[in-house]
């Protein structure tokens, strides 16, 4: 029985916090939308066998013909994907700066990555539209060193997009690799020049093997929550940016075409599922291989 | 047949496969190696013992190319390997922790240090299965790491380091992982190993039972510089001081003014009853202070006044039975303490002496080691 109960707590915990909240969206996007309160039909006033008879796929069906949606999902895969490469390149050498530093830094080090999170997502990311904008502080350094003379074009662009993607992720993806890393026996890099291997060979033969479960989790876990994002892309982006978690946003609140957003969000989940389940037997494989 | 004895150290003409000349090496003011100079022979099994700290490792690692001399040269074959990275040099190593890599096979740990060398496909492969055979390994070949026990590790890191038939293997305490048991067997493979392959190694230990059983010559190091390089048999019965007297083996040291009495024979007179005489081919001026260094099987102990020089008489204050042996502690008159040790031959007898028991040690001139410090 207690056992029963104990096992029961995360069972309850993704039943009310996951499984419902994902039926009632469910359910929104197989219904029509509407001027009502709330915004769509049939709702359970109208008894629970018509409300059934009334669900549809025709919102599913719209996202398919209009071509507005599966570029969003495209681009935002897209954007995904390169953010994710170039938050990997930069926060590999980080993560091994870290990892080779001495120890009484390393402490100081983690805490200069964690840092940033105690201010506001939401602030640091308008921090960004401070330092980008043609006024910007970016744009003034450059005139007063004399590197250019026009203002340059960042803000409202994918590139702002990227930087903001990649400075708010890359702790993600820094601190599994560092903790990969850090584990990693320097008598191993030792033994492999010592059997002929150059330094560089060494880090390819050795260090990146060794760090593989480091970077595979550091890449899901800026890939994931980047397909997604909203903030950053309607923040920085401007109107050039097709993101799909903006288009969500849009179909919700400006065009309050509830139904529609539901299905859209619906979508974004089956295709944000793939990458999670990868991610789970990724970290499920490392730990098999750790016992 | 004459069977010539393998001692190349005392050829004057014999080239040195590895010297040190003059070497010193400090990290920031520690001086790890303090101006120590060595030859190492070829095909030589040479052991570098001493306590932790001592700086054995640090001589390794200079042979190795993982660090870099403050002074001084290290030759490898007459030619100064300074500044030669570690993976030019055909020097391998077996490392203390094995640094076998988790992520390859047995097979490819194996393979690795040849892979490097582009060694032809047929060739690598033949050369892999021979070092599995010579380390018993055969069956073990398609395993990781992690799936093989300790003393398989052990063989796979010298399967590994052996490989590449280097002039030189390196061993870092190579059987500290190991227990008792499986250490000693795993000293008498090793040797077999290093008499089939002709392979020079240096090997560092703290075990001076390791170093003695293993090696053909052992240097015992102290503080960054050498005290004293000999055969184990040299080493332990006739040491150059009693630092490494007393770090090999069990051992009575006896201190006290010394005075000659003959050709070669002096009287050491330690404070007990009457004074010692011992036979030393060290010369020492009257009266300075020395020491007789004295191992425990070489004193005899009775239960009356035995014929002969060297006797003295005190009580019975601790037996201590090791089963092959046993080892009596004897308190003298003037409270020193001196352990005889008796081998046990016969299973069944009665125990002759007991505590408390009023007895008499001796031991001949020639037992002992007159030393000067």
């Amino acid at each position: 029985m207690r056992r029963f109960l104990l096992i029961s707590v995360p069972y309850l915990w993704l039943l009310t916090l996951f499984l419902i909240p994902f039926v009632i969206v469910f359910k929104i996007a197989l219904s029509d939308a509407a001027l009502a309160i709330p915004p769509y039909m049939p709702t359970m006033k109208d008894g629970l066998s018509a409300m059934f008879s009334q669900l549809d796929f025709e919102n599913f069906i719209f996202l398919t013909e209009d071509d507005l949606y599966w570029k969003a999902y495209l681009s935002s895969l897209k954007i995904a994907f390169i953010s994710t490469v170039l938050t990997l390149l930069l926060g590999y050498p980080i993560a091994y700066a870290m990892a080779r530093a001495p120890h009484e830094w390393r402490a100081t080090l983690m805490m200069l990555i964690i840092l940033p999170f105690w201010t506001s997502f939401l602030i640091r990311v308008y921090a960004w539209v401070g330092i980008l904008s043609t006024e910007g502080l970016l744009n003034r350094f450059l005139f007063w060193i004399g590197a250019i003379s026009e203002p340059l074009m960042i803000l409202n662009t994918s590139t702002a997009v990227y930087i903001g993607i990649v400075y708010t992720y890359i702790p993600f993806m820094i601190l599994p690799i560092y903790a990969a890393l850090e584990r990693l026996d320097a008598s191993l890099i030792e033994a492999a020049e010592d059997l002929g291997c150059s330094r560089m060979k060494a880090f390819w033969l050795i260090t990146v093997p060794l760090s593989k479960g480091g970077i595979i989790a550091g890449c899901f876990l800026v890939f994931i929550p980047a397909l997604g994002e909203f903030v950053i892309p309607s923040l920085l982006g401007g109107s050039g940016t097709l993101m799909i978690g903006k288009v969500l946003f849009e179909e919700f609140f400006s065009n309050r075409d509830w139904p529609v957003a539901s299905a859209v969000a619906v979508i974004l989940l089956i295709i944000l599922i793939i990458p999670i389940i990868l991610f789970q037997r990724n970290e499920q494989r490392q730990q098999e291989a750790e016992r | 047949m004459v069977e010539t004895v393998f001692e190349p150290w005392a050829d004057p003409n014999a080239d040195p496969l590895i010297s040190f000349k003059n070497v010193t090496k400090r990290f920031g003011d520690f001086v790890a190696i303090d101006d120590l100079t060595l030859d190492i022979f070829e095909r030589e099994f040479f052991a570098l013992l001493g306590p932790s700290g001592c700086g054995k490792t640090t001589m390794m690692r200079i042979l190795a190319g993982f660090e870099n001399l403050t002074s001084g040269s290290t030759l490898l074959s007459g030619h100064d390997i300074a500044g030669i990275p570690p993976n030019k040099r055909a020097v391998n190593m077996m490392f203390q922790t094995y640094a076998l890599f988790p992520h390859l096979s047995v097979w490819e740990n194996i393979a690795f240090g040849l892979r490097r060398d582009g060694v032809a496909k047929d060739v690598l492969h033949a050369r892999v299965e021979e070092m599995l055979k010579l380390t018993r390994l055969e069956k073990f070949g398609r395993r990781k790491p992690h799936q093989i026990s300790g003393g398989q590790r052990q063989r796979v890191a010298l399967a590994r380091s052996l490989a590449k038939a280097p002039k030189l293997l390196l061993l870092d305490e190579p059987l500290g992982a190991l227990d008792k048991k499986l250490r000693q067997e795993t000293q008498f493979e090793l040797m077999d190993i290093q008499e089939q392959t002709g392979t020079t190694f240096v090997i560092v230990t703290h075990d001076q039972e390791e170093a003695m059983t293993v090696a053909s010559r052992v240097a015992v190091m102290d503080e960054g510089r050498i005290i004293q390089v000999a055969t184990p048999e040299k080493i332990y019965e006739a040491p150059n001081s009693v630092y490494v007297a007393d770090f090999i083996g069990d051992v009575n040291i006896l201190t006290g003014p010394v005075r000659a009495v003959g050709a070669d024979t002096y009287s050491l007179d330690f404070g007990g009853s009457e004074p010692m005489t011992a036979a030393s081919d060290r010369s020492f001026a009257e009266g300075v202070t020395a020491h007789l260094a004295i191992r425990p099987e070489k004193i005899g102990i009775h239960a009356e006044r035995p014929e002969g020089p060297n006797s003295v008489q005190g009580k019975v204050l601790d037996i201590a039975y090791l089963g092959n042996l046993s080892t009596y502690h004897v308190q003298l008159p003037n409270g020193q303490i001196i352990k005889a040790q008796t081998a046990n031959t016969r299973r069944v007898s009665r125990r002759v002496f007991t505590w408390e028991d009023p007895v008499w040690v001796s031991w001949s001139a020639t037992a002992g080691v007159l030393l000067d410090r």
